[in-house]
């Protein structure tokens, strides 16, 4: 209660013609303590998650925990990334390979729609994209059961393909560009066409270099759903070098129940590229998602 | 596959005639031949038919069958299925129902949470203030990490004997033998608070955006009006956070009743098959013990369920909007 309100008179506070300034020392260190006590829940789990994984099988299940290890070694990481068993470099690739396959194919597709649904007028129009918006409300729970039928029926069974393409069918990436491109200014589109451009001319070298900003949001959000998919390849990859991360990491953890050393080593592995990646493209990720909910 | 490439390259040999008649009008909508939207529309429209709109159907046919996934036979049963799972004599239903009571319980714990603290910590941070940007990544991050880094980190720090979490409650003179991840009411309180961990930054992101879109001008003349803090969070914020607020129940209600590798990975179900979800008891029944025709019964129920939800919270958003004017629901 006193955080929101807290937040609303900052918000007067901050802009530069104040009607009237109060006295904001006391809420700043007020403000700060809040920020800073969340800080220290968020951080400190995940530098628990790297100190662990330098200690020895002992030491990661001391009751008395040690936040600077007593023995420090990597002899959790030689043993995940020397063994057949686990291949989680394998995993990191599968998990790479298959978000940014998908990223690719729900921009592609999803772009060459919207734009037709965008600027095009043709019969079943309305249909079509009153189909796909409907869809945006059906649960994903619905489609596992027949999907999983459906690739075995292709073969696609314990196959990148099986994590790829499914999910590809991106009803909110259609609907994200449609908007996108409906609110794009016209002129230069006809400009194009006076100039002699065809239709996939004028997409190719008028729209699409207009719409960066939001065909990246969309390559992120599609990116970051099948990194962190964890159901369905758990399900539709079996052998050992198939696996995505999260995947990799469930098996792991059944195999190594109380090997805390190893599962936070293997953690470690999955977490850090991605956190390096977070925070190369920080701004970026968190703008893909505060758009997708003004949009939605 | 076949199939598209001879709709689409059939009528692209037509274009040229097609398009002979057609230019002359007004902006590039009308022009390049008819075909050209259908072409667009095409790669999309194929995943979109054989991934979403094609399994909806199918599933429907294989939740009236005895469909096991390895045998010949797949005979109809009918609304058999649908039966079973609502029977309590059954094999499936006592099941069906403890996993759903855990979905519902897990939806009830945890969506009031996710709705209210993230847009707490969105307005704290809702300012230009050193550091704003460093906090905002900081409690976003969690999410990239997906559900199986966490999960595994926190089954760790949950650990009744050697976790963390259990260690500090002890120092602070409370409990320290809590079995956060075997024991009923503590596995939900632990379930919660994770997911809570997990996606609050998802959340709050959301929230600063929609926070940042209301106009300045708005608390200003609220405050002239003499409006205290509470009555500007009432009268200015809320008003103006509809629609976010709107897509966050709503995202929110469906990723909560969705929840599986929380439970999989932390609790794996624990104690007895308490902590199992709905969709985790839809991928064992299905996916596992390839009783697809259950497996997909279950699928319609649990989606049936949350239709009726979403359908709910978007009439309790526009309920109360005769007065200001339309057009929000964009």
């Amino acid at each position: 209660m006193t955080a929101l309100a807290e937040g609303t008179s900052t918000l007067t506070e901050d802009r530069p013609p104040e009607p009237a300034r109060r006295p904001g020392g006391l809420k700043r260190v007020l403000q700060y303590t809040v920020l800073v006590i969340l800080t220290i829940l968020f951080v400190s789990p995940l530098v628990w998650m790297a100190v662990t994984s330098f200690k020895t099988q002992s030491d990661a299940i001391d009751p008395d925990p040690q936040w600077v290890p007593a023995n420090p070694t990597t002899s959790a990481y030689d043993q995940m990334l020397g063994s057949d068993d686990t291949p989680v470099l394998g995993w990191l690739l599968n998990s790479v390979l298959a978000a940014t396959g998908q990223a690719l194919l729900v921009v592609a597709t999803a772009a060459l729609a919207a734009y037709a649904l965008a600027r095009m007028d043709f019969p079943g129009k309305k249909i079509i994209f009153g189909m796909i918006v409907a869809t945006l409300f059906v649960p994903a729970v619905i489609l596992i059961i027949p999907n999983y039928i459906f690739v075995a029926e292709l073969a696609w069974l314990d196959s990148l393909t099986a994590v790829i393409v499914p999910g590809a069918a991106s009803a909110f990436g259609v609907f994200f560009l449609r908007q996108f491109f409906v609110g794009l200014p016209q002129e230069l589109e006809e400009a194009a066409y006076v100039d002699g451009a065809g239709p996939f001319r004028i997409f190719w070298s008028v729209v699409l270099p207009l719409s960066k900003p939001a065909l990246a949001t969309l390559a992120m959000l599609a990116f970051l759903t099948n990194w962190n998919d964890f159901l369905w390849p758990l399900y539709v990859l079996f052998s050992a070098d198939q696996q995505t991360l999260p995947a990799g990491l469930a098996t792991l953890q059944n195999a190594n129940a109380v090997r805390y050393d190893l599962l936070m080593a293997g953690a470690m592995i999955a977490a850090v590229p991605v956190l390096l990646l977070y925070l190369a493209a920080q701004r970026f990720v968190i703008q893909g998602v505060s758009r997708s909910g003004l949009k939605g | 596959m076949a199939s598209v490439d001879t709709r689409s390259a059939g009528p692209d040999t037509l274009g040229p005639a097609e398009r002979a008649p057609a230019p002359g009008r007004r902006g590039p909508s009308r022009h390049g031949g008819r075909w050209v939207p259908y072409v667009l529309l095409a790669p999309y429209l194929l995943l979109f038919f054989a991934f979403v709109l094609a399994p909806i159907v199918y599933g429907i046919w294989v939740s009236l069958h005895i469909w096991d996934f390895t045998l010949p036979n797949k005979p109809w049963t009918g609304l058999g299925n649908y039966r079973d799972l609502f029977d309590s004599e059954s094999v499936v239903g006592p099941d069906f129902i403890r996993a759903m009571k855990a979905t519902a319980i897990f939806t009830i714990l945890s969506v009031p949470l996710l709705v209210v603290i993230p847009l707490g910590v969105a307005m704290l941070m809702n300012a230009k203030f050193p550091g704003r940007n460093l906090f905002r990544a900081v409690y976003f991050a969690p999410y990239v990490l997906g559900v199986a880094v966490i999960g595994v980190l926190w089954r760790y720090i949950l650990d009744g004997n050697i976790g963390l979490l259990n260690h500090y409650l002890g120092i602070l003179g409370l409990p320290d033998d809590i079995a956060w991840t075997t024991s009923t009411p503590a596995a939900w309180v632990a379930l919660v608070g994770v997911t809570v961990w997990w996606t609050l930054g998802f959340n709050a992101v959301i929230y600063l955006a929609g926070l940042q879109d209301i106009s300045p001008e708005l608390y200003e003349a609220a405050i002239i009006d003499g409006a205290g803090p509470w009555a500007r969070f009432r009268n200015v914020t809320l008003p103006g956070l509809r629609p976010v607020l709107q897509f966050v129940v709503i995202t929110t209600i469906i990723a909560s009743a969705n929840m599986f590798g929380q439970s999989y990975i932390i609790t794996q179900g624990q104690p007895g098959n308490e902590t199992r979800t709905a969709i985790m008891y839809i991928a064992e029944t299905g996916l596992k013990n390839f009783d697809m025709g259950r497996a997909a019964a279950m699928s319609f129920v649990l989606t049936v369920c949350l239709l009726l939800l979403s359908g709910l919270v978007m009439l309790l958003f526009r309920e109360r909007k005769p007065k200001p004017l339309k057009g929000v629901s964009a």
